[in-house]
């Protein structure tokens, strides 16, 4: 009971200090709208033609939701960096309550204000001619929720080590890019190369654009294509997320612990 | 009964050693100071006793409770103050306390009381839905140590609880600090590098690379100096000290731009010494020994130098910056 409640006390924290910064607020909320605009008109133009047998905008708007999901659950843990440097991690530190609790808490947040962004881009999905079932939208919105889980874990495991502001931001810049490009998003992952493959089956952004495909594009266009693009199941990638989540907030429990 | 209870601690980092060996008591309701140099081993010491380092070897027992073994119960029972800035500057006053006092496990329906309690104690309860970014420097030293008590901790650890605070600021956070003491009869563990605060210590340990020096009451520390200093300023300094030294005065100490000298009775030494003296004098005074001499006097070296350290003023400029 102990740890849910500091886990809730520091989640809630950190939805207060997002509530209180404009700017991240406005950034989250321009950049769905921003992808939308580019993907949507541009790319639809030039792409719509793709021999994937799929519309591109339906093609590609899991892998919006999920580009957006990634950006902002990252760049919310950077707030354990901002708390390493500016004292505050030491007061939870040294509170008696449990160092995965200071970990979950985090991720939770992050994964709060990760998801709920990703609800405007659920919200705008008909007007740029994207075509959802209401009845998907629970399991849609539960994917967005596990990507965000997983990649917020990542990014506190990444965040528990770094020491500084700098480092961190390099290091996001380079893992985003290979992340977002190997998802699956742009194009299927079911003939690529070998290297990218391994690549993309250790990447949680592919689990999450792979099941939201399936569940987006499910009874709208013959199995036999949407199977095509398919590479797990729906409940195989909930679990892989689920436990890449996991285990990346408990490496940085063992981070925490061992770094204070 | 001793609240705080330290035997031989040691803390190593790497081929370091920042603690050697220290042990030491504190008794509950104390005012316990720690006076030593920049990394003479205080907050080394201070995170260890508060769980956030592990002794390299040695024990320490705070309230009854081992730091190791009983992480938990030594935190309740422990309020902190950092060296560093740790306040959360997005969040108002009392969003900080909320969030201290329910990570502390402060019951819902006691939480109100207290956060007044320790507001009104530090004078900042009228800013209490202000944020703290736009607090001054003492207002944020100042809500920090209310943080530290709303948890009701039987010992209050500060560590260099003034750093980087001008005069007037530093007098008025002792008047609160010396307050808790009388009112709520608190245990208080602080570390310290300047003299003058050390004065309000009921004890304190010297602390000079990692080691314990003297450990005492101001009072009998200033004794053991001696009786009084009386310092000269002269052109000829070097021949002043040869002619002191001619006459038998053997505690001389070469400062800046006089001499000091330690003497048993200076009221009436000091006409005596003038009538004496052949070496124009241009400047005599007449004080008695402070702890400054005390440290002085145990390590031959000034605690530090008049101008503040490079570190010290990084840090005055960090708090500005976090400002
Ligand atoms: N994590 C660490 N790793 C290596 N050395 C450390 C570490 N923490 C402290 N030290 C070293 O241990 C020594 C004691 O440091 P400490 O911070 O305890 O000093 P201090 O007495 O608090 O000094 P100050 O007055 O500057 O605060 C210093 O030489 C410092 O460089
Ligand atoms: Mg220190």
């Amino acid at each position: 009971m102990q740890f849910f409640g500091a886990t809730f006390t520091i989640c809630h924290r950190e939805l207060i200090r997002y509530w209180r910064d404009k700017v991240r607020i406005l950034t989250t909320l321009i950049q769905p709208l921003m992808f939308l605009a580019i993907f949507g008109s541009g790319l639809k133009q030039t792409l719509a033609q793709g021999n994937f047998g799929v519309d591109f905008i339906q093609f590609m708007y899991p892998g919006i939701i999920a580009m957006n999901v990634m950006g902002v659950a990252f760049f919310s843990t950077v707030t354990t960096v901002w708390d390493r440097e500016f004292g505050f991690l030491r007061e939870m530190m040294v509170a008696p309550i449990s160092r995965s609790s200071i970990a979950f808490g985090k991720t939770l947040g992050a994964t709060v204000i990760a998801s709920s962004q990703a609800l405007i881009l659920l919200v705008l999905a008909p007007f740029i001619g994207v075509k959802l079932d209401i009845i998907t939208l629970p399991l849609l919105f539960l994917f967005m929720f596990l990507v965000a889980l997983a990649i917020s874990g990542m990014g506190l495991f990444i965040s528990s080590m770094m020491r500084t502001m700098e480092s961190f931001g390099l290091l996001m810049q380079i893992l985003i890019f290979p992340m977002f490009f190997l998802s699956g998003a742009f194009f299927p992952l079911t003939s690529v190369p070998t290297w990218m493959s391994v690549i993309a089956k250790l990447n949680p952004l592919s689990y999450g654009v792979d099941a939201m495909r399936q569940i987006l594009l499910g009874g709208q266009i013959p199995d036999q294509i949407l199977a095509k693009f398919t590479i797990n199941t729906i409940p195989v990638n909930g679990l892989f997320l689920l436990v890449f989540g996991l285990v990346a907030v408990s490496a940085a429990v063992v981070v925490f612990n061992k770094r204070g | 009964m001793s609240i705080i209870k330290v035997e031989n601690l040691v803390k190593k980092f790497g081929d370091f050693t920042a603690v050697n060996n220290i042990s030491f008591e504190v008794k509950k309701g104390e005012v316990f100071g720690f006076l030593g140099p920049n990394g003479a081993g205080k907050s080394t010491t201070i995170n260890m006793l508060s769980t956030l380092l592990e002794p390299t070897e040695g024990t320490a027992m705070i309230n009854g409770f081992s730091t190791v073994s009983e992480r938990d119960d030594v935190r309740k029972s422990v309020g902190l103050v950092f060296q560093d800035p740790s306040l959360d500057d997005k969040l108002t006053a009392e969003e900080n306390l909320r969030f201290h006092a329910k990570l502390y496990h402060v019951p819902a329906q006691a939480y109100q009381h207290r956060m007044k309690e320790v507001l009104q104690l530090v004078d900042l309860w009228d800013r209490k839905d202000d944020q703290i970014r736009a607090f001054s420097g003492g207002m944020k030293r100042r809500l920090e140590i209310a943080r530290g008590l709303i948890h009701y901790p039987v010992i209050l650890f500060l560590d260099e609880p003034t750093i980087g605070l001008d005069p007037q600021t530093r007098a008025h956070l002792w008047d609160y600090i010396l307050k808790l003491k009388r009112e709520k009869q608190m245990t208080i563990f602080m570390t310290t590098h300047y003299m003058n605060e050390a004065e309000f210590c009921d004890r304190i340990a010297i602390i000079d690379h990692g080691q314990i020096v003297t450990l005492d009451t101001p009072e009998n520390l200033k004794k053991g100096v001696g009786g009084n200093i009386i310092t000269m300023q002269s052109r000829d300094k070097r021949g002043l000290k040869v002619e002191l030294e001619k006459m038998g005065h053997s505690k001389i100490k070469d400062e800046n731009d006089s001499l000091e000298i330690e003497v048993e009775d200076g009221a009436s030494m000091l006409p005596k010494l003038l009538r004496e003296v052949r070496t124009p004098i241009d400047t005599v005074g007449l004080r008695k020994p402070t702890l400054d001499d005390v440290f002085l006097h145990l390590t031959g070296r000034k605690i530090r130098e008049e101008n503040a350290s490079g570190k010290d003023i990084m840090r005055q400029h960090m708090r500005m910056r976090r400002g």
